[in-house]
């Protein structure tokens, strides 16, 4: 185990939250609200001073950095940066149980959107920039933000491991030389895209702060509103916007790349990408037409149901309807779409479409086998052969999925809420979304649980945002021992 | 060949695509260094188009074939027109070639690692007082490698009274000294084990042998173990300068076939790595024995055995790079690594390629790459012309060695000084590159 590496990395991480928090502060100084402004210096205080006491005491040589020290990092990076960054919301009051502001923080950070706040509309401004902030944080990586700012040592490929540790997808690599170069262009991708998500509501008449915190809710696929009643208040075309974005932003963001290269043809190649567009308009067309008889025309449940399908399958979870009150049909093609997932090297979660084309190729190709025992069967994606090593992580990300989602059900259940709510609470966290059915439906929350539950969730969040492996590693005594 | 390279060239800030057909290979270069790796054959237009090569500045050809480098640096020239490319041939067939199609070929540097590699052993074996020869100022100045001993003269001797021991104008620029290289003051005290890189005239090396008490008796005789690419063209090298040759090679056929390219050579096919047939083949007699197998243990193992049955110059070829350092003080006498004189006339290809002016004339990694010697030209670009060097604030760890004023060279002290037109000798431990001769100063 590297401390020192891990040390510093952590430590620059801290000081960078710490600096993301002074925007939020500006709100407060702009409304005035003295009280929460406190509470954000003092935060900013206890972490930069914290920080700093990291980065002294790891100061040294540092070593190379090593996979299991990847994995590591990324995994207390999360976790520190969730448990200062619940501080204001604690500190101030406005959320009186720290159990419960590391609950909102946590699933900021995982751009899930679960919250546990009955009246959203009561939180301070300051607050509401820094929770919508928190998804945009977490939506493409803090660890890849630094990886883009801070200069790395010259040449050692080690970085790479934080990339794929904090990155979603089966098969994480780099499009540029250099790493940073990769970092910083998918940085510059999700900082256009956002600014242009902004500029559009903005312009579409929605006020300045709420266009401010639904584009970094949209952008990080986070689903965090501000309003109780979500986006639903908003006009029509303010919420086809988010639909479109919604949509945009669960796209692997190496297409946009391609895109920039100028290599159109290969973009609309893209095997994800085209399940990913067969799945959205395949069950937008069957919620719509299951929907229609509770709508008042087929252009409302068209709306509705596109929005919720793009909300749910980019693991965003904004919501214009209830759908909680939506027929059995288009609640079950709602769950498959919560499992489902967007694309690798989005900002949404899920499993994923990537994992999900390779499981599909992947069993057809079992079942051939066992059929012509001596044919030789290899999985294409985008023309290429899949590794077989990638195929191993995949099946084997599907097992420690399944075992972890019934793990927390079983957990949950203690709380004797019904089946539906418990399934649905941890689909949703674990996929980061936010919403479920029932007891934590849309217009719902996540109050009613036990603390108990409420980390159990805030685990599952964690887990679902860093794909498993990189908590696991933390379990594992090859990441601590010094054995070899 | 390629990772070394590539640690180099990162090392200079450079941008670097891997191509290679063993995804193995790629995976582990991706996790040691930060690279783009791309798997195919380099020389198609499928895998260079993948590697952005209309993008690249350079082209670094050093797979295994020749015939493969050329025919890749060839499709890379016909992709982008602005492209250089360097293409490692080993096969000295192709030299005629080479020198005749380089233009057609869309070559811009071919490289041979084994014949580099027997030409610094040719010039050591001409001189063998030395561990290391590094030429500049087209022959006329070399940086040489020399081990302090117990009895030798220089033991004890501060570099301020360095004049009047070894009776010639020298500048010791470098010593190691237990793994650290240093670049001495003149309060400096020389010990036994030092290893020191003397800046001297080629035409005084011979007085400076004679003055330290080295053994002067020329080499007639020499022993190859392992008849490789090298083994030949050293071989052939040696015999024009009339040195008698021994090669021991393990492979009757390979025997064979060097007994037929090199009638005056004697070839032995035999296990050169035994003790028995190195002392039947005359060991006790020959002056100096050079082991070239493609195993490192082995070579290193039969060097310490020469050197221990006072063979009086051994030469060691090792590939690896990461042991050069261990072996300084085994007695294995020179270490010659191929790989590592390739990628320093490589390194300073790019840096000549990215710089016209004021460029890199001669670039040679000493110290066992600890440090850097470098040939600079002076131009009108250069500031501090005509100020004696005791004035100018240069860099840490940069010592001026050299300075060749109109063909007439000087090692200077602090009055001299350098005028446009000059060339200097440059030594330096820095760790960033230069690409000029004004990164040398504060």
């Amino acid at each position: 185990m590297n401390y020192r590496l891990i040390g510093r990395t952590t430590g620059q991480i801290l000081l960078l939250e710490a600096l993301f928090m002074l925007p939020a502060l500006l709100f407060c100084l702009v409304d005035q609200d003295w009280k929460v402004a406190v509470c954000f210096l003092l935060t900013i205080a206890i972490q930069a001073g914290f920080a700093a006491l990291v980065l002294k005491i790891s100061h040294g040589r540092q070593r190379v950095l090593r996979a299991q020290d990847g994995f590591v990092t990324v995994a207390v990076v999360w976790m520190l940066l969730s448990a200062f960054g619940a501080l204001p919301f604690f500190l101030s009051g406005q959320i009186p149980s720290y159990v419960d502001a590391l609950f909102e923080t946590v699933s900021g950070f995982t751009t899930t959107g679960a919250s546990i706040l009955s009246d959203v509309e009561a939180l301070s401004r300051g607050l509401l920039y820094w929770r919508s902030f928190t998804h945009w944080l977490g939506g493409m990586g803090i660890l890849v933000f630094t990886l883009a700012v801070v200069p790395a040592d010259r040449g050692s490929g080690g970085t790479l491991y934080l990339l794929r540790a904090e990155s979603p997808g089966p098969d994480v690599g780099k499009f540029t030389p250099r790493l940073r170069q990769t970092a910083l262009i998918l940085y510059g991708i999700y900082v256009a895209l956002t600014a242009i998500c902004f500029l559009f509501l903005l312009v579409g008449g929605m006020p300045f702060f709420d266009s401010l915190c639904t584009a970094f809710g949209t952008a990080g696929t986070g689903g965090f509103g501000i309003r109780n009643d979500s986006i639903a208040g908003y006009a029509p075309h303010l919420q086809t916007i988010c639909t479109v974005f919604m949509l945009l932003f669960g796209v692997n963001f190496n297409l946009y790349y391609l895109l920039l290269l100028r290599q159109v043809g290969a973009v609309f190649q893209d095997e994800e990408l085209r399940c990913y567009l067969l799945y959205f308009f395949g069950a937008t067309a069957l919620i719509s037409w299951n929907i229609r008889p509770m709508m008042s025309s087929w252009r409302d449940s068209i709306h509705h149901a596109a929005f919720q399908v793009s909300s749910i399958m980019t693991t965003t979870g904004f919501s214009t309807a209830d759908f909680d009150l939506w027929p059995p049909l288009s609640k079950a093609v709602l769950l498959t779409l919560m499992v489902l997932g967007a694309c690798a090297g989005s900002t949404g979660g899920g499993i994923k479409t990537i994992r999900l084309v390779l499981l599909f190729k992947g069993l057809r190709s079992n079942i051939r086998q066992l059929l012509r025992p001596r044919n030789v069967e290899l999985i294409h994606v985008n023309g290429q052969v899949v590794d077989e090593r990638v195929m191993r992580g995949v099946n084997s990300y599907m097992a420690a999925y399944w075992l972890l989602l019934f793990s927390s059900i079983i957990l949950i259940s203690v709380d004797e809420f019904s089946v539906e709510s418990n399934i649905s609470a941890v689909m949703a966290c674990f996929n980061n979304i936010g919403p479920g059915f029932d007891a934590v439906g849309p217009t719902s929350n996540f109050s009613v649980f036990s603390n108990f539950s409420k980390l159990v969730l805030s685990l599952d969040m964690l887990l679902g945002r860093l794909e498993i492996f990189p908590l696991l590693a933390l379990f594992s005594s090859h990441s601590w021992s010094r054995r070899l | 060949m390629g990772l070394a390279l590539v640690r180099e060239l990162l090392r200079e800030e450079h941008e670097v695509v891997v191509i290679d057909l063993n995804p193995e290979v790629l995976r582990s270069s991706l996790e040691q260094y930060d690279v783009m790796t791309v798997e195919g054959n380099a020389a198609t237009m499928e895998t260079l188009r993948h590697a952005n090569v209309n993008q690249a500045d350079l082209l670094i050809a050093a797979t295994s074939t020749d015939e493969v480098n050329l025919l890749c640096c060839l499709t890379a020239r016909k992709m982008n027109r602005n492209i250089h490319t360097i293409a490692r041939v080993r096969n000295s067939d192709y030299s005629e070639q080479l020198v005749l199609m380089q233009k057609d070929l869309g070559l811009s540097l071919a490289i041979n690692p084994e014949m580099s590699a027997a030409y610094e052993m040719f010039r050591i074996l001409q001189l063998p007082g030395f561990l290391s020869r590094d030429v500049f100022a087209r022959g006329r100045v070399e940086i040489v490698e020399l081990r302090v001993d117990k009895d030798s003269p220089l033991n004890g001797i501060t570099l301020m009274d360095l004049d009047k021991t070894v009776r010639v104008k020298v500048l010791v620029c470098a010593v190691v000294r237990g793994g650290e290289v240093a670049i001495p003051s003149g309060g400096y005290t020389l010990q036994d084990g030092d290893h020191i890189y003397v800046t001297a005239e080629t035409s005084v090396l011979a007085l400076l042998v004679k003055n330290l008490g080295i053994s002067t008796q020329k080499i007639r005789q020499v022993i190859l173990v392992g008849g490789g690419h090298i083994g030949a063209a050293l071989a052939s090298l040696l015999l024009r300068a009339g040195i008698g040759v021994k090669i021991i090679e393990r492979d009757p056929e390979k025997a064979v076939l060097l007994a037929e390219k090199l009638p005056r050579a004697v070839v032995v096919a035999d296990d050169g790595s035994s003790k028995g047939v190195l002392d039947r083949e005359g060991l006790d007699h020959t002056d100096a024995l050079v082991t070239l197998t493609g195993i490192d243990e082995e070579n290193i193992v039969v060097s310490m055995y020469a050197h221990g049955s006072g063979v009086k110059k051994v030469i060691t070829k090792v590939d690896r790079l990461e042991y050069s350092g261990m072996f300084a003080d085994l007695g294995v006498g020179s270490v010659i690594n191929p790989k590592e004189l390739c990628s320093s006339s490589i390194v300073r290809y790019v840096r000549a390629m990215q710089n016209q002016k004021g460029s890199v004339l001669t670039l040679h990694r000493i110290a066992g790459g600890a440090a850097e010697a470098l040939e600079f030209q002076v131009d009108d670009s250069v500031p501090w012309r005509g100020t004696p060097l005791k004035d100018i604030p240069l860099k840490k760890g940069v010592l001026i060695s050299c300075i060749t004023h109109r063909g007439k060279r000087v090692i200077p002290n602090g009055n001299h000084f350098f005028e446009s037109g000059d060339t200097v000798i440059v030594v330096t431990t820095a760790e960033n590159p230069f690409y000029t001769m004004n990164d040398i100063f504060e």
